[in-house]
């Protein structure tokens, strides 16, 4: 029997970075009591990696974040220092926000942000292990044997997990740097039924900005006219500054190649898979030998901090020899370093034992969010963090579930990719993984997702009647646009060249005729021009999708076709004799539910699905006759 | 899974009928019709005997499922040449458990779900048994081997190298990537709209291969076009007769000239007349000779018929070469006589084979569709990276939409594949 006292919540969040922030928020904005367990209260909302959040795909999470009302955009805003959005010479769809942020300014945003949330009690503590009742979960253990109980269980153990730190040949047990890993929990979820890999990544030296010299680096301004990460800031609020770019030479790559055996990569130390697209500088000069120099971006890490986070060297080379390759570059002659780069190893757990709910099969009630789930970055992290959240409360409250689709959401496309397809690197959003890219952007996450953030009800009254104010005034422009049917003639009088071919075209058309200005179609249609800016800007980007958009409509449709084949869960694949042994048994320990898993399954090839089908159609029709 | 067995030669007399037994209990099936299996892949004699009577005494071949036609354990039966030999052994193997009569199509149909053969495979086996000619036969054989999915592979390399480079400029803007790749992109989409623009000019040729190729015998009535058909054909197909205007309908023949399949056609000859019946027969004529790969203008005067413009290949010879007196440079024939008919003959295979020569792989409207849907998204992305960078991700799209099409050849593709080739080309990150 327990002397201590048992408190008692709806659901509780388990980490205080990226991923358990959003989770703890998302669910008390849910109505659910919710308790956010951290090791430590100061350690909420840090960066712990680089200090900017969004870029590509990043960017459209974030967007979608807020889009449900989520904390990290208007924190974004607030702790922006230097806003870019990023391909501004390509087209809108692949077009997304990024900022650099002032850490002080970020962590203090976030923290605000949960202390005034209803509904949320942040605890400091460690838990030790799940409370278990018939197989599901009913609440955690904390390290002093007191109990929490609750329904549902977020859990977001970063690297956390057997986290181990390396420089050169050193290593020491950690998460981020100076925390202490969470040893115990670890232990108890080896004990479940789950799948674990291993993921290493990196970090760079920290340098100290009064020891660099400004005057030989190229300087980088933010945007004249900042993008916002939420759809309700107007403007940043911090004052904004440059980055510096420089670049390394041969000499900083001759230290590295000789070096390469006193780095932990390349000594051997590290079991661990790293993503491709960020290597360490090792990487970069052992694979890509013929490249003379690599970028370097001098990222300052806050407004009253001279730390600078030189992006592109990550390296987990011994501190001496990172001190000699950081003097090489250009302005970096006298660098001090403040912290030297190191590498990290930890566990994460194969996704694919997890519900696109991000809940984990082996043990109901219980979600895994972030890092654990083998991702990188703060975006990703968050993403499912509000994902997992938003489901947890669900299930405790009895609620529908929150359920994101690749054809609406790059959440969507994330969740699915992670529960379906597994990882075999750190996993990082990319605009390319979005079948469904030109319909998916940041300026129409709103339209995309809010409507979702009303019906669970998690998104603020403000936010809902933002959304209804514009959705009905992009209908009405987009009405009036489309019922301006407009000749060759007219149309070439306004400047823009087109076809004598006697086809009248809408002014929505028109939209997708290249270089087409705003300011034209305002000119032929001039009930379009009394609308606000913002709202002839979405419709622009619609007008110059809309074929494509019907195609990928189309798309979708054989998407969700291949999701209606279901593949039975005693399915026999050792019937399938054309397919490789790797694969059977790969099919066999995942078991897809449809067509459309089995597809995203590593190493499925157009041969082996058109089998699959072709075995499926089969035994259907043996059920269908028997 | 059942077993399935039929029939694998044609039914009626011959030397040797085989039957074919595919799935788990086929050599269980020969094993209780014979005193001992022989070793695999080895023919024996066997005795064939079903409760207490002989069938037949035959030869008997085994093979593995990893070493068969359907991907399965199959026996071949060679029987003597009998419909009643043969009625025996299948009334025998039905009466097993497990065993049921093959439906059409069944065997290729378990090769294809076995992994032995892809779609386009399953088409050029289909094409080679049905194959009459020996030009029909080499291109069946070419698609057999799987060369259709291998150009198709070869063309999605390629569009995914194009991607590739396209989405690496989207998806790693601020990193170590080329700045601008639309030089090798333009590169890249022109090579392979020629490459499958080659393909669909020769696949009307194939699909004439496979279908056979028209050849129109035209002229004015009277001329001895009938006459001229029977004299090739070598047989009365066409009625005959003084009276002009005897043939009203179209009339075909097949025949294999030189290895390729041929379709004679004689038709209504084509004057002014006001009988209706004959009018339409003469609609009919133009309409089939327009279709025709070759016309043949069946003259007997300097006069070219009406109704019918003749095009670059078509032949003109001079008609009724036994009486006329008409000295026309060419060719002159008579089906009376058979002067001419082999001269005639020789011009005509010259012509198609000189088009045979042509022809390229994809031999179905399937096939062409699928390459013809890429040429279109391939010259859409064409346009859209001229325009300019601004239009990068709808000229990824369009070579999103390339690789789809090239798919529906064979199969599909995945993102991955695009990540793969960027990431084995640049050093992203930074």
């Amino acid at each position: 029997m327990s002397v201590f006292h048992v408190k008692h919540f709806d659901v509780v969040v388990i980490g205080g970075g990226h991923a358990g922030t959003e989770a703890a928020a998302a669910s008390a904005r849910m109505g659910a009591r919710t308790a956010l367990i951290t090791l430590s209260r100061a350690g909420i909302g840090v960066m712990s990696c680089n200090p900017a959040i969004g870029g590509l795909g990043k960017g459209h999470l974030v967007r979608e974040i807020d889009a449900l009302d989520g904390v990290m955009a208007k924190a974004a805003d607030k702790a922006g220092i230097q806003f870019r959005l990023l391909n501004r010479n390509k087209g809108p769809a692949v077009q997304g926000p990024r900022a650099q942020a002032d850490r002080h300014l970020y962590r203090a945003a976030i923290q605000g942000a949960l202390n005034a949330q209803n509904n949320l009690t942040i605890v400091e503590a460690e838990v030790a292990d799940f409370l278990l009742n018939n197989g599901s979960v009913g609440g955690v253990v904390l390290a002093d044997g007191s109990e929490i109980r609750a329904r549902s269980v977020v859990l977001t153990a970063g690297t956390f997990l057997n986290g181990l730190i390396h420089i050169g040949a050193d290593r020491s047990p950690g998460g981020r740097m100076g925390d202490a890993p969470s040893l115990r929990l670890a232990a108890r979820l080896g004990d479940l039924d789950l799948t674990r890999g291993r993921l290493k990544t990196g970090t760079p030296p920290r340098l100290d900005g009064r020891t660099i010299d400004w005057s030989r680096v190229d300087m980088q301004p933010g945007d004249t006219a900042p993008t916002m990460f939420s759809f309700l800031s107007a403007a940043p609020s911090a004052r904004q500054v440059a980055c510096g770019i420089t670049k390394t030479n041969d000499n900083t790559h001759d230290i590295v190649r000789k070096n390469l055996q006193k780095s932990a990569m390349y000594g051997g130390h590290i079991d661990g898979v790293g993503p491709r697209y960020c290597p360490s500088i090792e990487d970069k000069i052992v694979r890509f030998a013929d490249k003379s120099e690599h970028q370097v971006f001098l990222e300052p890490e806050g407004l009253d901090d001279h730390t600078v986070y030189p992006n592109g060297i990550s390296t987990s080379l011994p501190a001496e020899v990172q001190s000699a390759y950081v003097r090489t570059i250009v302005g970096l002659e006298n660098v001090v370093i403040l912290q030297p780069g190191y590498a990290i190893e930890y566990d994460f757990f194969d996704p694919r034992g997890l519900n696109p709910t991000l809940e984990v099969r082996s043990l109901p009630g219980v979600y895994f969010a972030g890092q654990i789930n083998g991702t990188t970055g703060y975006e990703e992290a968050a993403a499912q963090g509000l994902a997992a959240g938003l489901n947890a409360a669900s299930a405790a409250l009895d609620k529908q579930q929150a359920i994101f689709s690749r054809t609406t959401s790059y959440i969507g496309v994330m969740l699915d990719d992670l529960t379906a397809k597994g990882v075999t690197e750190p996993y990082r959003m990319f605009t390319s993984r979005a079948e469904f890219r030109l319909s998916l952007r940041a300026d129409n996450a709103d339209q995309r997702l809010t409507p979702l953030g009303i019906t669970l009800g998690c998104v603020s009254q403000e936010r809902e009647a933002a959304y209804h104010k514009k959705a009905a005034l992009l209908s009405k422009a987009k009405i009036v646009l489309q019922s301006a049917k407009l000749t060759p003639r007219e149309i070439e009088a306004a400047g823009v060249k087109v076809s004598h071919d006697g086809v009248k075209r809408s002014a929505f058309q028109l939209f997708a005729f290249p270089d087409i200005k705003i300011a034209a179609i305002d000119a032929l249609c001039p009930e379009f021009a009394t609308f606000p800016p913002e709202i002839k800007e979405q419709l622009s980007k619609d007008g110059l999708y809309a074929q494509y958009l019907d195609r990928q409509e189309s798309d979708a449709a054989a998407l969700k076709r291949e999701e209606g084949h279901l593949i039975p869960d005693d399915f026999d694949y050792s019937i399938i004799s054309g397919l490789s042994t790797e694969l059977k048994q790969k099919l066999k320990l995942h078991r897809p539910a449809n067509l459309l898993q089995a597809g995203r399954l590593e190493g499925m090839t157009p041969a082996a699905i058109l089998l699959l089908l072709a075995v499926l159609r089969r035994s259907d029709r043996k059920y269908a006759t028997q | 899974m059942d077993t399935i067995f039929a029939p694998a030669t044609a039914r009626g007399r011959a030397g040797i009928s085989i039957v074919r037994i595919s799935g788990p209990d086929a050599h269980n099936s020969v094993a209780a019709l014979c005193a001992s299996l022989p070793p695999i892949q080895r023919a024996s004699m066997r005795k064939l005997v079903w409760e207490g009577v002989q069938l037949d005494e035959c030869l008997v071949l085994l093979f593995q499922a990893d070493n068969s036609f359907t991907g399965e354990p199959i026996a071949e039966l060679h029987l003597h040449g009998s419909i009643a030999v043969v009625a025996a052994a299948l009334n025998a193997l039905s009466q097993q458990p497990n065993l049921r009569l093959a439906q059409p199509g069944e065997f290729s149909r378990r090769a294809l779900e076995n992994g032995r053969l892809d779609l386009t495979q399953v088409e050029g086996l289909a094409a080679l048994i049905d194959a009459e000619t020996e030009a029909q036969r080499k291109q069946a054989l070419r698609i057999l081997s799987g060369a259709i999915g291998r150009r198709a592979e070869e063309w999605r390399k390629k569009v995914i190298r194009a991607a590739a480079l396209l989405e690496a400029t989207i998806d790693f803007a601020d990193e170590d990537v080329p700045l601008d790749v639309r030089p090798e992109v333009l590169d890249l989409v022109e090579s392979l709209i020629v490459s499958l623009q080659d393909q669909v000019t020769g696949a009307a040729i194939a699909e004439r291969i496979r279908d056979g190729f028209e050849v129109a015998i035209v002229g004015a009535p009277n001329a001895g076009k009938s006459t001229l058909l029977n004299a090739l054909a070598g047989r009365d197909v066409a009625m005959t007769s003084e009276i002009a205007g005897t043939t009203r309908d179209v009339i075909e023949v097949r025949m294999d000239l030189g290895g390729i399949p041929v379709t004679m056609l004689d038709t209504a000859g084509l004057r002014n007349s006001s009988d209706i019946l004959e009018n339409i027969g003469m609609d009919r004529a133009i309409a089939r000779a327009e279709l025709a790969d070759v016309r043949i203008f069946l003259l007997m005067d300097e006069d070219v018929p009406i109704g019918i413009v003749p095009r670059a290949d078509d032949l003109f010879v001079h008609g009724k070469a036994d009486i006329s007196k008409s000295a026309i440079d060419g060719l002159s024939v008579s089906g009376v006589s058979g002067k001419g008919i082999p001269e005639l003959l020789e011009a005509v295979c010259a012509i198609l084979q000189a088009r045979v020569a042509g022809a390229t792989l994809l031999t179905h409207a399937r096939q062409r569709k699928g390459a013809m849907d890429a040429i279109f998204a391939l010259e859409a992305a064409r346009t859209e990276v001229e325009l300019g960078l601004h239009r990068t991700e709808l000229a990824a799209e369009n070579l999103r939409l390339a690789i789809r099409a090239l798919d529906a050849l064979v199969g599909r593709v995945d993102v991955e594949n695009l990540l793969d080739e960027i990431f084995s080309s640049f050093c992203i990150g930074k």
